[in-house]
């Protein structure tokens, strides 16, 4: 089993969902970096996404968006993030690290070169918002032969008949992006994501995580009562643009609130 | 570059059946807005073979819009160029007046189009992203004329800079969102526009302003324009008994130009240039995309960006803030690389030169992003023999750009 598969069973034999947390590479500077991803590690992070900025971050909500413009503000160039990625991969060999981001970033150098950057910094999966199934000859081949996993999302809008095509090479984890929307903005209706996972786990044995909208223990527990994993990007990327710096042992805090609401959970169920 | 490309029998056959114009163009969205472009491209594919359709259609452009316009044969700046020419030299130039449609611009064309889809599919939610606020006006115009509601996504710059047209969109009934996210112009408009859109797809419709956005967008934001280069066939024939020899149009996403230049692609005697905006000069801060960019991703669709080595986009400079843009659309990326159109830049300066030429030649204001390929029709006439004729895409009146211009030329208003 890969790094990913291990993480999901791991936490399964607990009887918990994974805890994905997000940041944006370079925020608010690359040196600040590596202190904020290992609080997300003590915090008791799971999976770790590094969202890669990009100057047009379209489908981003104002916290997250804000976060890349600080990161390209402070100089943070593509180079850097794999140095991050490597840096983190030596000091965390088992906590798998999902690079996230923008097509044309990963791309502008070719898709051969970014899936070799990728495999080189000991990275395990890449989630690209802009390049849907319909375009995977520009992104999937080469992150497939590389053996790094292309995580795909499957939305409100995605129906019956286009989840096979959603599924089709999809690795990893399957994200469910719970609301038609931005991040960081609205967030669903609890029923609405139980029938939502519900009939993503009928058509796939992917492990399913569920994104967009989650800033609470509450709502993490919630969701993680019937999801695989649950996924908080803009909480937690609005702490690193009010602390800065200064952001890591706030980070941590936060992290471990949320661990702590999806650990309570498997004792319920245990008890 | 040109040999190594196959071409396909007729280059008006574009795109192929996933949007993709040679390796540009393509559908580059969140999962989220997928279902809806594909569903779009289905409604457009059933109201395009649908006569009642084309009959509405035809029917708003004729008595709403105003069309046809005129292609007016441009005398005196003909003559003004032959006399600085060599001894047989000048070409004879006509206007195509775009400029004279309702709303001032080519840009209505589209949107009546995209009123029409918008209804066809039950929506009753319209919002579009605007630069100079030509396309907003436009699209706030036919959502009053639907009787959709409408929001309009300005760059906050822009909404400063364009205070008349904030002011027509509101009239109109639109609102006005100004949009404070990244450069605050037309590319960050944009954005704003994708993410509201993203946020409401179930009751709105997104008018895309220019032939660029993801599949089906470019196709048929093109395929509304060309009744231009349609009407200039027939008007051409009529006034000189053959086609012209040379079309020159300005490109900021490039509706216009591909409107102008479709219907004649296949016509292998009829030269094309599509003019760029070179801003400051190319070594400067400008918006030519083909000139100064590459091949890249960016709002749907695989085109020529501006951007830096890591893929980020930098920002384009023109005085013409519809042609401010990052990016082209995506079959002019194509008929680039295959090299049947020609692309030109054109610097502010030598456009606010035409602005004034034509406006005391003529008697015609061209907004600033006509004055662009005005400019060019003057560097490439007097090359040409007198015998040869030119076309200009007149796209827009310059009523808008008279603050801009007296700035520029430092007049107290
Ligand atoms: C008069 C006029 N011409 C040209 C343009 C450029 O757009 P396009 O290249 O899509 O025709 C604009 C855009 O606002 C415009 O207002």
């Amino acid at each position: 089993m890969d790094r990913m598969a291990t993480r999901f069973a791991a936490c399964k034999a607990q009887g918990r969902a994974a805890l994905i947390t997000f940041v944006t590479a370079g925020d608010p500077t690359v040196a600040a970096t590596p202190a904020i991803l290992d609080a997300l590690v003590a915090g008791g992070a799971d999976i770790i996404e590094l969202g890669m900025p990009f100057t047009d971050p379209m489908a981003d909500g104002p916290a997250i968006e804000l976060a890349n413009l600080r990161s390209l503000g402070s100089g943070t160039k593509t180079a850097h993030i794999f140095a991050i990625a490597a840096d983190f991969r030596a000091r965390h060999p088992d906590t798998p690290l999902v690079l996230m981001g923008y097509a044309n970033p990963m791309l502008v150098r070719g898709s051969d070169w970014f899936a070799d950057q990728c495999k080189a910094a000991g990275v395990d999966g890449v989630i690209c918002v802009d390049v849907p199934p319909e375009e995977d000859a520009e992104l999937g081949p080469a992150l497939r032969s590389a053996g790094i996993h292309l995580v795909r999302l499957a939305t409100p809008t995605t129906d019956a008949k286009r989840l096979p095509a959603v599924l089709e090479g999809a690795s990893g984890f399957l994200y469910h992006v719970s609301v038609a929307g931005i991040t960081g903005k609205q967030q669903a209706a609890q029923a609405n994501i139980d029938m939502a996972v519900q009939k993503l786990k009928a058509a796939t044995d992917l492990p399913i995580a569920v994104g967009f909208g989650v800033r609470t223990p509450e709502q993490a527990a919630a969701i993680g009562r019937i999801a695989d994993g649950v996924v908080v990007g803009s909480a937690i990327v609005d702490l690193v643009g009010s602390h800065g710096d200064a952001a890591a042992p706030f980070v941590q805090q936060f992290v471990a609130a949320l661990s702590g609401a999806l650990t309570a959970n498997s004792r319920e169920t245990a008890a | 570059m040109t040999d190594t490309i196959s071409l396909p029998n007729s280059l008006r056959s574009q795109p192929d059946a996933s949007g993709h114009f040679g390796q540009f163009g393509g559908r580059y969205v969140a999962e989220t807005l997928m279902p809806l472009i594909l569903d779009l491209e289905k409604v457009y594919r059933a109201a395009k073979a649908d006569p009642a359709f084309e009959e509405e259609y035809d029917y708003l452009l004729k008595q709403y819009v105003g069309r046809p316009n005129p292609l007016y044969h441009a005398a005196r700046l003909t003559e003004a160029l032959r006399k600085d020419a060599p001894a047989g030299k000048g070409a004879k130039i006509y206007l195509k007046r775009e400029e004279l449609n309702h709303t001032g611009a080519h840009k209505i064309n589209n949107c009546i189009g995209q009123a029409l889809l918008a209804r066809r599919m039950g929506k009753k939610k319209v919002i579009a992203e605007t630069g100079a606020g030509q396309h907003g006006v436009a699209t706030a115009t036919v959502a009053a004329l639907f009787g959709m509601e409408c929001k309009i996504f300005m760059g906050a710059k822009d909404v400063e800079r364009q205070k008349p047209n904030v002011f027509r969109m509101k009239l109109l009934g639109a609102e006005v969102i100004p949009v404070t996210s990244g450069s605050a112009t037309l590319k960050d408009s944009m954005n704003d526009a994708l993410r509201h859109w993203v946020s409401n797809v179930h009751d709105t419709f997104y008018i895309i302003g220019t032939a660029a956005g993801p599949h089906p967008y470019p196709e048929l934001v093109r395929d509304f324009q060309s009744i231009i280069g349609k009407e200039i066939k027939t008007q051409m024939m009529e006034a000189e008994g053959r086609l012209p020899d040379m079309l020159i149009a300005p490109v900021g996403g490039g509706s216009n130009a591909i409107g102008m230049f479709h219907p004649f692609l296949d016509d292998t005697d009829v030269a094309m240039i599509g003019v760029e905006a070179a801003g400051e000069g190319l070594t400067g801060k400008h918006a030519a995309s083909l000139a100064g960019g590459a091949s890249g991703i960016l709002h749907g669709n695989r085109t020529y960006l501006l951007q830096d080595e890591d893929g980020q986009i930098t920002e384009a400079h023109s005085i013409s803030a519809g042609l401010d843009y990052p990016g082209i659309g995506p079959e002019h990326s194509w008929l680039h690389e295959i090299g049947r159109v020609q692309y030109m830049p054109v610097t502010d300066d030598e456009a606010l030169a035409s602005f004034q030429r034509l406006s005391a030649l003529e008697g015609i204001i061209p907004a600033l992003e006509s004055a662009h390929a005005i400019a060019a029709a003057e560097q490439v006439a007097p090359t040409m023999d007198a015998d040869k004729i030119i076309v200009v895409n007149l796209s827009g009146r310059g009523d808008k750009d008279i603050f801009t211009v007296a700035d520029a030329l430092g007049v107290e208003m």
